[in-house]
């Protein structure tokens, strides 16, 4: 109902508004998290090919020192997050299910938090090119949560041009405040971070995006813009999924990216407030991406709130670390909307990782999960921010006409953001449906 | 269900879900119905009070039977049924013999729902589609009408209320005489407007000082309930409108042609069914379309033909029939009105 905000804030048509849960751990400044006996480091923690070890077991490593360089272009090399000894290269559980790759460091008891390896470099100094490949070797992604690496995010490919850089610190998913307290806390750390985002990408002009549940952040940020006004700060309507890609570029400059295209088709290319910060903060340095800020919520956990976790940290180390009681049951790693729930809590936290929830079983009584008919309300039409048809997709989904909802009602175009399933009255899991949908035809595809 | 604290739940995204379910949703509506049922027993008494009664036990018995062939699961927890039921009831002329309501609901269960797979899966609304079906077998009942608010409606059944099944029920003429009620001619406002070309006042058609089937009299009343599901975002605002919409607009196109015959909007929309039909009945969720433009068309479509056959057809009333070829054409509207996605190129 795009009427109701004629006069309101800028933002894209549909969406949802779940409970933001964010209040407790949006006033609580990021602490750091002590170093676990063991970190387990996947190998693969970006989107692309894995990283190669470049140690072996028994090597003593020093906080910041790369363990595996990049194989290719798209992908990316990993340090060590602490000081300590190869125990070895094993497979281990991961967010994604599967069980992959890790190298298993055992950190040195009292293990110094100095960062031991890197070089001084002047970013402006370097060309063009050169900035991107210190990017790739900071081993930098995208901590969205999406963990696409940033070098190639910030390549433009040849045949396009963009024009401006999106600023994502929209953090539209409940519970996740770590981007909150990054605009807070390093504002100065992103406002670097953008100009070699626009320097590496050719952009003249940056906006920053906030949903306008955190005005503190967007105050902020605006008392920190440099005075040339390349980059501007706009406060854009808190709608859940707000901080999708697509979803900002039309709230910001109104502006649809084609479907299944990218950003850079239409001049834009989008980056992650944590991200950028995370960039601003290493680049300088020579330092390569070793920790970062995750949200530890949810009922039961005694202190929730941002910490700082070296990369590699078991889940159930964080959870000692913070407390927790209750007979919590589910454990997601991410957003309650999007996040993977694991089955293991020797599950580390990855680049990729924004946040940890523990969820109790009283939040999921099991009525609410009994599955009924689909009456037709039409609320996931009216939810889908793609525009998509989902009851109908839903319809051909529990068919099998797999290939009808690919070729006819757009299924690629969904991107799973879980609006549908939130709104349904009938409590049919059309996300899970549309995946195992998605699934099946890449596979008969192949 | 109990859990020991070492077990991992594993579920799909997304682990968080809106507070509205379908039972909730259906237990609103039923709580929206009761003030227009409440109307309907104070206006007419003990008959109508009968008659709910009776439709509604007859179209949950009617579900839990095709439960047992089926399933063997009840889905009677779910209200749907006994929506229907309810508005079944309120479609019905006051005086309508109890035997015969229960043959409407079971004939609208089972022809407008159960053969079709149960809720969610009808294509018709079941409660138009009992109606349909006594409106064929029993066209005098159903078009008997009798007096609101006389004396002692609380204390006697009209007689035909309790006709015995499959014989002719008494005649209601003599018993209407009886009660002495200056004025009553035994017609509905359209029938005088239609056959006799009298006008009934604007504000008895508001508030329900009218004789018509038991819910359908209090336009007022039933705008007030259908607001509050609107409100409570458990019916789709947009569905009312555009059959209320298509009904002013039809109604105001006729009168450019032919101002004679041709009603005027207010006593189109405030007469009749038609309240009751659009907050109601075409905004059923199963029967309607689910894609915006589809709504428009779907709304319109039924308000249109609503006054198309109140002016041009045999009956006197059309909102059944409208909001059935509604639900028909409901398929083939959401087929040609696919929204478009999010990035498509103009060109498709």
């Amino acid at each position: 109902m795009s009427l109701f905000n004629l006069f309101g804030r800028p933002s894209f048509n549909h969406g949802i508004h779940p409970p933001s849960n964010k209040t407790v751990t949006g006033k609580t400044p990021i602490r750091r998290l002590p170093f676990p006996g063991m970190l387990v480091i996947p190998l693969n923690q970006h989107i692309g090919k894995p990283a190669v070890p470049i140690v072996r077991k028994g090597e003593e490593v020093v906080r910041g020192q790369p363990i595996a360089k990049a194989d290719g272009f798209v992908s990316v090399p990993i340090h060590a997050p602490a000081t300590g000894r190869i125990k070895g290269i094993e497979l281990m559980p991961t967010a994604q299910g599967r069980n992959a790759p890790s190298i298993l460091l055992e950190v040195y008891e009292g293990a110094t938090q100095e960062v031991l390896w890197g070089e001084e470099q002047t970013i402006g100094d370097m060309s063009d090119e050169a900035l991107r490949q210190a990017i790739q070797n900071s081993g930098m992604v995208g901590l969205g949560g999406a963990a696409f690496p940033s070098h190639v995010k910030l390549t433009i490919p040849e045949d396009k041009s963009v024009d401006t850089l999106v600023v994502n610190g929209c953090e539209c998913e409940p519970y996740l405040s770590c981007d909150h307290r990054m605009m807070l806390e390093h504002p100065r750390a992103l406002m670097r971070g953008i100009r070699y985002a626009m320097r590496a990408t050719g952009t003249k002009q940056a906006v920053i995006g906030i949903e306008d549940n955190k005005m503190d952040a967007v105050e902020t940020l605006r008392a920190n813009l440099p005075r040339d006004g390349s980059i501007s700060v706009e406060a854009v309507e808190t709608k859940y999924p707000q901080g999708s890609e697509k979803m900002l570029i039309k709230s910001l400059l109104g502006r649809e990216v084609p479907a299944g295209g990218i950003p850079a088709e239409i001049g834009v290319v989008v980056n992650n407030v944590g991200t950028l910060a995370a960039l601003g903060q290493l680049l300088p340095k020579g330092e390569g991406l070793i920790e970062r800020v995750i949200t530890v919520a949810g009922p039961g956990v005694k202190h929730p709130g941002n910490y700082l976790v070296p990369l590699g940290t078991p889940i159930g180390f964080v959870l000692d670390q913070v407390g927790y009681e209750g007979s919590q049951t589910e454990f997601i790693l991410g957003g309650p909307m999007m996040g993977p729930a694991v089955s293991a809590l020797d599950t580390p936290v990855t680049k990729g990782t924004s946040g940890l929830l523990v969820l109790n079983e009283p939040d999921i009584e099991s009525e609410t999960l009994r599955i009924w008919p689909c009456i037709k309300c039409a609320r996931c039409v009216d939810a889908c921010p793609m525009h998509l048809n989902p009851s109908h997709l839903g319809q051909l989904a529990a068919k099998r006409k797999y290939e009808t909802m690919a070729e006819e009602f757009h299924l690629n175009d969904c991107f799973e953001c879980g609006s549908c399933s939130y709104v349904c009255p009938s409590n049919i899991p059309l996300v899970q449906y549309f995946r195992i949908a998605k699934a099946i035809n890449r596979e008969q595809a192949a | 269900m109990k859990k020991s604290k070492s077990q991992i739940e594993l579920r799909t995204t997304p682990h968080t879900h809106a507070a509205d379910d379908v039972v909730k949703i259906m237990r609103n509506v039923v709580y929206a119905l009761l003030p227009i049922a409440g109307f309907a027993v104070w206006q007419f008494g003990l008959s109508v009070l009968a008659l709910l009664i009776t439709v509604t036990l007859s179209c949950l018995l009617t579900e839990r039977f095709f439960n047992w062939m089926g399933s063997g699961y009840s889905s009677l927890g779910d209200w749907s049924a006994t929506i229907t039921g309810i508005l079944l009831a309120l479609t019905l002329p006051p005086a309508f013999p109890l035997w015969m309501g229960a043959v409407a609901g079971i004939a609208g269960i089972a022809l407008g729902k159960a053969l079709f797979g149960g809720l969610g899966m009808n294509v018709l609304n079941p409660a138009l589609v009992g109606r349909a079906f006594v409106q064929a077998a029993f066209p005098v009942a159903i078009t008997t009408w009798t007096p609101a608010f006389f004396d002692g409606r609380f204390s006697q059944f009209a007689p035909s209320t309790l006709a015995l099944p499959f014989l002719r029920p008494p005649s209601v003429d003599s018993w209407v005489e009886l009660l002495q009620i200056d004025a009553f001619s035994g017609a509905t406002p359209l029938a005088l407007h239609k056959f006799e070309g009298i006008q009934t006042d604007t504000i008895d058609l508001l508030t329900g000082m009218t004789t018509g089937s038991a819910g359908e009299t209090s336009a007022l009343l039933i705008l007030v309930c259908g607001l509050y599901l609107a409100f409570r975002r458990m019916l789709d605002w947009r569905i009312p409108l555009t059959v209320m919409g298509g009904v002013a607009l039809t109604s105001f196109l006729l009168s450019l042609v032919d101002p004679e015959q041709a009603p005027d909007a207010i006593f189109m929309l405030f007469s009749g069914g038609l309240m009751l039909g659009a907050w109601f009945m075409a905004s059923d969720m199963v029967g309607s379309p689910v894609t915006p433009l589809g709504i428009l068309i779907y709304g319109l479509l039924i308000g249109s033909l609503t006054v198309v056959i109140r002016v041009y057809g045999g009956l006197t009333e059309g909102v059944m029939y409208a909001i059935l070829l509604g639900n028909a054409a409901t398929p083939l509207i959401e087929q040609i009105t696919q929204p478009r996605v999010f990035g498509q190129r103009a060109s498709k």
